[in-house]
C-alpha cells in the first residue's frame, strides 16, 4: 500500500513488521526518529518487543550481541559518532557469527563535528565482516530491510548486516512508499531460527579465544560465508521481486548503462541525482550511464568488471575518503577493473552534507572525459 | 575436526588438556586419618577430587596441579605433598 | 553441596592454587545447570576457553571487556521475550568491573535486568600481568603501580563497588570470599533467586599477582577478613544486614604474607604506611561493626 512516509519511519515501520524480539536503543542524529517510532509502537503494544533504552551505542550493539546469542531476532540503529563508538562490538558480533540487522542513517564523522550526511561512518568499518547494503531511496531503504534478515539469518551465511541509507536526505525526507502488509513479511521472513543459541539444554561455549593455530582459518571462513551471500542475496532478492514485484536479487543496478561510453559509479542517495543528470546529458546526445552499487559487502567485483568492460571513461563518486589515499569505492572499482585499460577517476564529494547537484555531476563527467579526476570535487579554494 | 562456526565449543574438550602434567608435587591421601568432610573436594581449583564408592577422596592425577591447597586446608593433616619422581 | 554437580571441568589453564578458578567452580555449582553464564575478558575466561578446548559445562559467553553487564542485559530480554526460565549469571574480574565496565554496569543495575553480576576479585589486571585497577588496595605494589625509590604502590584505597551498586537501587548486594565455599554458594543461590540486578564481590586471592605460594591461598583469603581489609557482609534494599564479625588480627599478619606488600618491610619497615593500613581496616571494623566484642572475666 502506497504511504507518504519519512525515510525514518519507514524504516521503523519495517523493522516493526519483521518482528524484532529485541530492540536496543540510544539516540543519535539522524536516526533517532527510528527508534523513537519503535518507542512508540511498543508502547501502544504494537510491536511486541523487549526495547532496552541502553547508555550508549557500544552497549546498544552489546545487548543485540546477547540477545541474538541466546536465540532473538534483534535491531538497532546508530549512524557516526555513535558506530565508531561500537566498533570494537561490530567485529566481535561478526567474529560470533551472530545475524543482527542494524540500520545506519549515514552521517559525516567528526572532528570536525558534522551531523549532516556522509558515508564515512560505514564505509570505515567495511572490514568487519558486515553485509553493507545502501538504499537509493526510501522504498530501497525499507524493502532493504527485510532482505538484510533473510540473508544475515541464512545458515549458510550468519553475519550481520547495515542498511545503510544517507541521513537527512533519506532518513527525514517525505517519500511515497509501498509499504508490505504484516502477512506479506511473515510471508516472506520465516520466524528466526538461529543456527545454534545459548541454551541451558544444549551448552555451548560462544566466543572462545582462537590460538594463531586456528584464528586464519576463522577468517576465512567469515570471508567465504560474505562472499557466498552474493548467491542467497540473488535468491532472497529475486524471491521478494517474484512475491512483490520489486526484484533485489542484483548487488549493482545499471542505468543506461548498456551503451555508455563514460560510466558513472555511486551508491546511495546521490544516485537519484546522477540518473536526473544522465537524462539530461542523453537528451544532448552524450553516451553516460550509472553503475549503482547497492550491496558494497561483499564487494561486487565480478558485476563491475563484467558491467563496465565496454565503457571508455569511469568516474566513480565517493562520499567519503580514505584520508592520505583515495575514497574507497574508487579504489575497489579500480581493482575490478585492474587488467583492463579503463581510466577510473575518483571524486571524493558531498561530505559533510555538502548539495551534489546535476550539474555538479554533468561538470564531474567533463572532468572524467578530460583525463581529470582524483580529487575533492567542488572544493572551496577561498576559504583554504 | 571442522572448525565450530563462529569459535564456538560444547562442553568436554577440556579435559583433553591434561594439567597433571605441570605437577612437581603430588597429593598423598591417607584414608585413615581423613574424617571424610570433603573439605579437600570443595576447595580443589580443579575440581578433581570425586568421592568413591567406600566415601575415600580420590584426586584424578591426570588433573591434579599438585597446588597444595588440599593438604595445607586438610583438619586433618590427611594429605602429604611429595615431590614426584618422574 | 555434594549433590550439586561440577560445572567447571579441570584441563582448564588456570595457575595451581588460582582463586579466580575455585570461584568458577563454586558459583556455577551454586547456579545449577539452568544458567547462562556471560564472562569478560579476563584471566577467568582466558584459562577456561582457548578454542576448542571449553571448561564450562552450562551455556556461556565472551562478552568483550567492558560490556558484560550489556550483553547479559540483551540475553535477559531476550529469555524474558522466549518465556525461558534461564538465569544469568555475569562473571567479570575487578579490572572488567571497578574500570571498564563501569558505564555498562551502571546502565544495566539502573535499567534493573533480573540477572546476578558475580565479581571475582583479585585485586588487579592479572590476565595482563597484574596492572592496578580501582580494587587494588593501597600501598599494593603491581607493574602499574609499583614500589619503587621514591613510590609505596598504589596510592588509592579500593573503590566501594558494592555500595555504588546498592546506590543504583540493586536489591541484593553481598561480599564474599573463597574462604568460606559454603557462605558464598549461599550467597550466590539468594542473588540468583531475588529479582533484579544483584551483585556479589567475591575476594580470590592470586598466588602469582600477589606473590605467595598456590597452597596459601584460602588461607591468606581468611586473614584478608580477619584482618579486616576485607568484609564479609550482605546489603537488602541498600541497607547492611549481615556482617561476618572477626577476633581482629594486626594487618601486618597479612600484608606479610605477600610480596606485593613486602616493600613495606624489607629492606626497611614501614611504620607509617603499615599505620595507614591499619587505620583502614579500623574504619572497615567500625563502619561494618566486624569486632566481636571479647567480655572481660
Amino acid at each position: 500500500m502506497m504511504q507518504m512516509l519519512e525515510g525514518s519511519h519507514a524504516v521503523a515501520e519495517a523493522v516493526k513488521m519483521s518482528r524484532p524480539q529485541v530492540v536496543s536503543a540510544y539516540p543519535i542524529t539522524p536516526q533517532t526518529h527510528i527508534v523513537e517510532a519503535l518507542a512508540e509502537m511498543v508502547a501502544n503494544c504494537e510491536l511486541d518487543a523487549e526495547y532496552i533504552t541502553v547508555e550508549n551505542e557500544l552497549s546498544a550493539l552489546s545487548a543485540c550481541v546477547g540477545a541474538s546469542a541466546a536465540g532473538s531476532r534483534t535491531y538497532s540503529a546508530t549512524t557516526s559518532q555513535g558506530l565508531a563508538l561500537m566498533f570494537e562490538v561490530c567485529f566481535n558480533a561478526a567474529g560470533m557469527r551472530l545475524p543482527i540487522i542494524m540500520s545506519i542513517a549515514n552521517r559525516a564523522m567528526g572532528a570536525p563535528l558534522s551531523i549532516w550526511n556522509d558515508m564515512q561512518d560505514s564505509i570505515s568499518l567495511r572490514d568487519a565482516g558486515w553485509l553493507q547494503f545502501y538504499a537509493e531511496d526510501n522504498q530501497e531503504a525499507t524493502d532493504l530491510h527485510y532482505l538484510a534478515y533473510k540473508v544475515a539469518e541464512d545458515h549458510s551465511v550468519q553475519l550481520p548486516a547495515f542498511v545503510c541509507f544517507d541521513g537527512f536526505i533519506l532518513s527525514h525526507t517525505y517519500e511515497p512508499v509501498d509499504m508490505l502488509t504484516q502477512e506479506d513479511v511473515d510471508r516472506y521472513l520465516p520466524k528466526f531460527t538461529p543456527y545454534e543459541r545459548l541454551d541451558a539444554a544444549d551448552p555451548i561455549s560462544f566466543g572462545m579465544y582462537a590460538t594463531p593455530e586456528y584464528y586464519l582459518e576463522f577468517r576465512y571462513e567469515m570471508d567465504a560465508a560474505l562472499k557466498h551471500a552474493r548467491d542467497v542475496i540473488h535468491k532472497a532478492g529475486k524471491e521478494f521481486g517474484t512475491m512483490f514485484g520489486r526484484d533485489y536479487s542484483a548487488l549493482v543496478e545499471g542505468y543506461r548503462l548498456d551503451d555508455a561510453e563514460t560510466a558513472i559509479v555511486a551508491m546511495g542517495s546521490i544516485c537519484g541525482t546522477v540518473k536526473d543528470a544522465i537524462d539530461e546529458m542523453r537528451a544532448d546526445g552524450k553516451k553516460v550511464g550509472l553503475l549503482k552499487i547497492r550491496v558494497f559487502r561483499p564487494f561486487p567485483s565480478e558485476e563491475i568488471t563484467k558491467m563496465l568492460s565496454h565503457v571508455q571513461h569511469v568516474a566513480v563518486l565517493d562520499k567519503n575518503i580514505s584520508l592520505g589515499a583515495k575514497g574507497a569505492t574508487g579504489l575497489e572499482v579500480r581493482d575490478a577493473l585492474y587488467g583492463t585499460k579503463i581510466p577510473v577517476r575518483n571524486f571524493v564529494l558531498g561530505l559533510g552534507g555538502r548539495d551534489v547537484r546535476k550539474k555538479n555531476i554533468r561538470e564531474i563527467v567533463a572532468l572524467t572525459e578530460t583525463g581529470q579526476g582524483d580529487l575533492f570535487y567542488g572544493l572551496r579554494r577561498e576559504v583554504l | 575436526m571442522a572448525l565450530a562456526v563462529g569459535c564456538r565449543a560444547r562442553p568436554g574438550k577440556a579435559r583433553d588438556n591434561k594439567t597433571g602434567s605441570w605437577r612437581v608435587f603430588k597429593p598423598s591421601f591417607d584414608d585413615d586419618k581423613c574424617s571424610k568432610c570433603g573439605t579437600c573436594r570443595t576447595l580443589c581449583p580443579e575440581g578433581c577430587i570425586t568421592e568413591d564408592e567406600a566415601g575415600n577422596f580420590v584426586p584424578d592425577y591426570a588433573f591434579c596441579k599438585g597446588c597444595g591447597l588440599c593438604a595445607v586446608e586438610c583438619p586433618k593433616d590427611a594429605i602429604t605433598m611429595k615431590q614426584e619422581e618422574k | 553441596m555434594a549433590e550439586k554437580c561440577e560445572l567447571f571441568e579441570p584441563g582448564h589453564r588456570a595457575c595451581g592454587g588460582c582463586g579466580a578458578a575455585l570461584a568458577a567452580r563454586l558459583v556455577t555449582k551454586a547456579a545449577g545447570t539452568n544458567t547462562i553464564v556471560v564472562s569478560s575478558t579476563g584471566c577467568m575466561e582466558v584459562f577456561s576457553t582457548p578454542y576448542p578446548e571449553t571448561a564450562w559445562k552450562v551455556p556461556w559467553i565472551h562478552s568483550l571487556f567492558e560490556n558484560a553487564a550489556a550483553v547479559a542485559s540483551g540475553i535477559e530480554a531476550s529469555l524474558k521475550k522466549q518465556g525461558r526460565t534461564e538465569k544469568v549469571v555475569i562473571m567479570a574480574g575487578d579490572g572488567a568491573t571497578f574500570d571498564i565496565g563501569m558505564i555498562s554496569i551502571s546502565g544495566a543495575f539502573e535499567r534493573g535486568h533480573d540477572f546476578t553480576y558475580v565479581c571475582y576479585d583479585n585485586e588487579a589486571y592479572m590476565n595482563t600481568g597484574i596492572q592496578r585497577s580501582g580494587a587494588t588496595p593501597y600501598d599494593a605494589s603491581t607493574t602499574t603501580s609499583p614500589a619503587g625509590k621514591c613510590s609505596f604502590g598504589n596510592k588509592r584505597p579500593k573503590k566501594d563497588m558494592p555500595q555504588i551498586l546498592a546506590a543504583h537501587g540493586a536489591p541484593y548486594v553481598a561480599t564474599a570470599s573463597i574462604a568460606y565455599p559454603t557462605d558464598l554458594m549461599q550467597k550466590i543461590e539468594k542473588a540468583i533467586n531475588t529479582k533484579g540486578p544483584c551483585y556479589i564481590q567475591l575476594h580470590a586471592p592470586c598466588c602469582t599477582g600477589w606473590g605467595f605460594e598456590g597452597d596459601q591461598t584460602i588461607a591468606i583469603a581468611k586473614l584478608a577478613i580477619e584482618t579486616g581489609l576485607w568484609v564479609n557482609y550482605e546489603m537488602v534494599d541498600g541497607t547492611v544486614t549481615k556482617v561476618k564479625k572477626v577476633v581482629r588480627k594486626p594487618v601486618e599478619e597479612y600484608l606479610k604474607t605477600q610480596k606485593r606488600f613486602r616493600h613495606l618491610f624489607k629492606p626497611k619497615r614501614q611504620d607509617a604506611e603499615i599505620a595507614f593500613i591499619q587505620a583502614i581496616a579500623d574504619k572497615n571494623a567500625e563502619k561494618y561493626g566486624i569486632d566481636i566484642k571479647l567480655k572481660k572475666e
